[in-house]
């Protein structure tokens, strides 16, 4: 009982720490620009990709230093030369161009690396255990993973509050109008924040692609899943979204240990339910998979703004 | 005055074009051949593409060459009845698919319906890997061909296996939620409950299908059962990242499995692998037979896949013997043929039982190895024959009624 706990929750924080790499990159882009980037979960997936052809020829840190920048590069390159001139024909228009090239990405991918998955696999020496518990290994790997979230989050706490880019990010975010008109060169401050973002997920690409499946679908699984993140933890705010991933990563790998169906819950509130029923009969552990989109569902119903959103002005 | 170059151009590029498929007979995949599970459909079609030629050499079906259409579903089985339709409409009569017994149910209805509403264009379904047990029992038909043992088959050779073993006593299952893996835990339970009622099945776990990347929860839940052994149906990708997260946990438990040999596996556990997965098939990796050892290591060479399924070779060489000797490549003379018919093969002798259309033959359990002469996916690892359970011993009636044609 005690190992589950324990395994769960590092998991679940794992887990939970890379949807917030993802989802960071997201919110900064959508606070700065207003722009919901479709293809962020295809960015994610070209970090991976990346990272495994790089790595092949210079090994794994290198690829994990070079692979987000090249992926961060292309962002700012898509915004400067794609994202910048669909600007002015409104929010609608930005998004279209964010969904087809979310396409465009995954076909490519298909045509460069195949359809069937490749195996990007962390190195040898990052496959031993780094601690044993109650017989089960947890690998060095997935404790670098935690690391690197972590140093992650508290650089980007440093950034956007103790540097002058920060302040910028951070005015241009609420009054970017004013922060134009004080002479700051904006579009580049964009083009920078879209980079950065799209880095962000390069990032999570890189160390997610050894943990999960690097192949052509890992964008499509994952890319739901940041949205319902940025969602529930509140457009717009990055504490929301770190809440919210840790939320979605616990309770996911929570839920799949626990074989209490929806009756057992319900008769031990004192109903008197079939246990062995169509519905009644849904094990938490068969609903694990579905959690983020029932999360989805129940704050949008009862909180839409999220859990750290502000309301609408 | 180009228009008129162009037009004639184009009109004799279709009639050479017609007057190629006039003297080929096509089998169309209908697999996946993109997506989570194309590591499931790509061999198979590399496979089948290097066997036909070998039956294309030896004089093909009756005198005609068969070639290989693939058709990429995705798993899925709305987009299996469109390019169903599409195969029909260009001609195709014989179609071919494995990969998902929810595709397989929606390709027998639909196969069923368009050969009773248009006779004398029937169409053959040759099922390589489909195995949920009803498509030859409560639903068999008479235009659907099985050539792999259905999930009782193998969930039968397996407890026999099992059984022996007394140091098994706790039992986990985990399997795919859908019809075949519901199949395969419910034929593990009673099969189990029959043959060693003092095993304990600690855990029955059902994930969705093709959905889950990250199988570390269900490891953790495994491990702290303290089972001595895990069965599992799983395949594709669910196979794969299963073993992968069980290897990367330390997890001991053997996996007694019926697609541990799936792409990617031994590559993915290497060493960790070895001595913990079995597999239950009707073949195995040592490749003794040097005619089959020559495949393997032509078709990797070729493919760069590895020789997949020697069910499929079976499927190719049994459709060969039914044209030659109904000395038609219509599917209704070749059916008829189908139906009883057996076949040599490097295992033994298989037979197609007239009753169900359901194959008889036998099969293996086999175990990851090091050091293997030839290796899986270009690695040393591969799987070596543990026990063979013969054909009579593999065998299940059946509760087929199959409605026969006039």
């Amino acid at each position: 009982m005690l190992e589950i706990v324990i395994f769960s929750t590092l998991n679940g924080i794992l887990y939970g720490l890379l949807l917030f790499m993802l989802s960071s990159g997201l919110t900064l882009i959508f606070s700065m620009m207003g722009v919901l980037n479709f293809a962020h979960a295809s960015f994610y997936m070209l970090g991976a990709y990346f990272a495994y052809t790089m790595g092949m020829e210079i090994g794994f840190w290198p690829a994990l230093l070079l692979a987000p920048i090249l992926v961060g590069g292309l962002g700012a390159m898509v915004e400067k030369f794609g994202l910048r001139r669909v600007h002015e024909n409104g929010h609608v228009a930005e998004l279209l161009f964010t969904f087809g090239l979310a396409y465009v990405i995954d076909e490519m991918v298909q045509l460069i690396w195949g359809t069937v998955a490749v195996a990007y696999r962390e190195p040898d020496y990052m496959r031993e255990p780094l601690f044993t518990l109650f017989g089960t290994d947890y690998s060095i790997f997935r404790g670098v993973v935690i690391l690197i979230a972590v140093l992650m989050f508290i650089a980007l706490w440093f950034l956007l509050k103790k540097t002058r880019v920060g302040m910028m990010i951070r005015a241009a975010l609420t009054h970017g109008e004013m922060v134009g008109h004080l002479g700051h060169n904006v579009p580049r401050l964009f083009m920078g924040v879209f980079g950065f973002g799209c880095a962000l997920a390069g990032l999570a690409g890189v160390i997610g692609g050894p943990l999960l499946a690097t192949e052509p679908g890992m964008a499509v699984t994952l890319g739901p899943i940041v949205f319902v993140v940025v969602v529930v933890g509140g457009m717009g705010s990055l504490i929301g979204a770190f809440y919210a991933s840790l939320l979605i990563g616990l309770i996911q790998t929570f839920f799949v240990a626990i074989d209490a169906s929806v009756a057992d819950i319900l008769n031990a509130l004192g109903m008197n339910v079939d246990p062995y029923g169509e519905v009644t009969g849904i094990t938490l552990a068969s609903l694990a998979p579905m959690t983020p989109f029932i999360l989805l569902v129940l704050i949008l119903i009862f909180r839409p703004r999220g859990l750290m959103g502000e309301l609408e002005p | 005055m180009l228009k008129p170059i162009f037009t004639f151009l184009a009109a004799s590029l279709l009639l050479v074009g017609t007057a190629a498929s006039a003297e080929t007979v096509k089998l169309a995949l209908i697999d996946p051949l993109s997506g989570p599970m194309a590591a499931a459909g790509q061999p198979a079609f590399e496979h089948l593409k290097y066997e036909t030629k070998r039956i294309n050499a030896n004089g093909g079906l009756n005198g005609q060459d068969l070639e290989i259409v693939g058709l990429d579903n995705k798993v899925n089985p709305q987009e299996s009845l469109v390019q169903l339709q599409k195969a029909i409409d260009s001609g195709v009569r014989f179609i071919t698919q494995g990969n998902g017994s929810s595709v397989a149910s929606a390709l027998i209805s639909a196969v069923e319906k368009h050969n009773q509403r248009n006779p004398g264009e029937e169409v053959l379904f040759l099922n390589y890997a489909a195995v949920d047990p009803a498509f030859t029992n409560e639903r068999c038909s008479y235009w659907h061909f099985r050539f792999d043992a259905n999930a009782d088959m193998k969930m039968n050779a397996l407890t026999d296996y099992i059984a022996d073993n007394k140091d098994i006593e706790k039992v986990y299952l985990i399997n795919q939620d859908y019809s075949f893996g519901q199949a395969v835990s419910k034929a593990a339970r009673e099969m189990l409950k029959k043959k060693r009622p003092d095993i304990e099945i600690v855990g029955n776990d059902f994930h969705p299908l093709a959905k889950v990347k990250d199988f570390t929860p269900y490891v953790s839940k495994i491990q702290s059962s303290g089972a001595d052994a895990v069965i599992s149906g799983n395949w594709g990708q669910d196979i794969t990242l299963l073993v992968k997260a069980a290897a990367e946990f330390g997890l001991e438990a053997p996996f007694y499995t019926y697609y541990g040999a799936s792409s990617g596996v031994v590559t993915q556990l290497g060493d960790k692998g070895v001595d913990r997965i079995y597999q239950i098939n009707e073949y195995y990796g040592e490749f003794e037979d040097p005619e089959m050892a020559k495949r393997q290591t032509e078709l990797y060479e070729q493919a760069e896949w590895d020789f997949y399924y020697l069910r499929l070779s079976t499927m190719l060489d049994m459709l060969k013997k039914a044209s030659d000797k109904a000395e038609s490549t219509d599917p209704v003379d070749v059916a008829k043929v189908m139906e009883g018919m057996n076949l040599e093969t490097t295992t033994g002798e298989v037979v197609m039982r007239a009753k169900d259309h359901q194959i008889q033959l036998p099969m293996f359990i086999s175990v990851m190895k090091d050091d293997m002469e030839y290796g899986a996916e270009g690695t040393d690892y591969n799987f070596k024959k543990v026990a063979r359970i013969d054909r009579e011993n593999v065998s299940l009636p059946t509760t087929c009624r199959m409605r026969r044609p006039k």
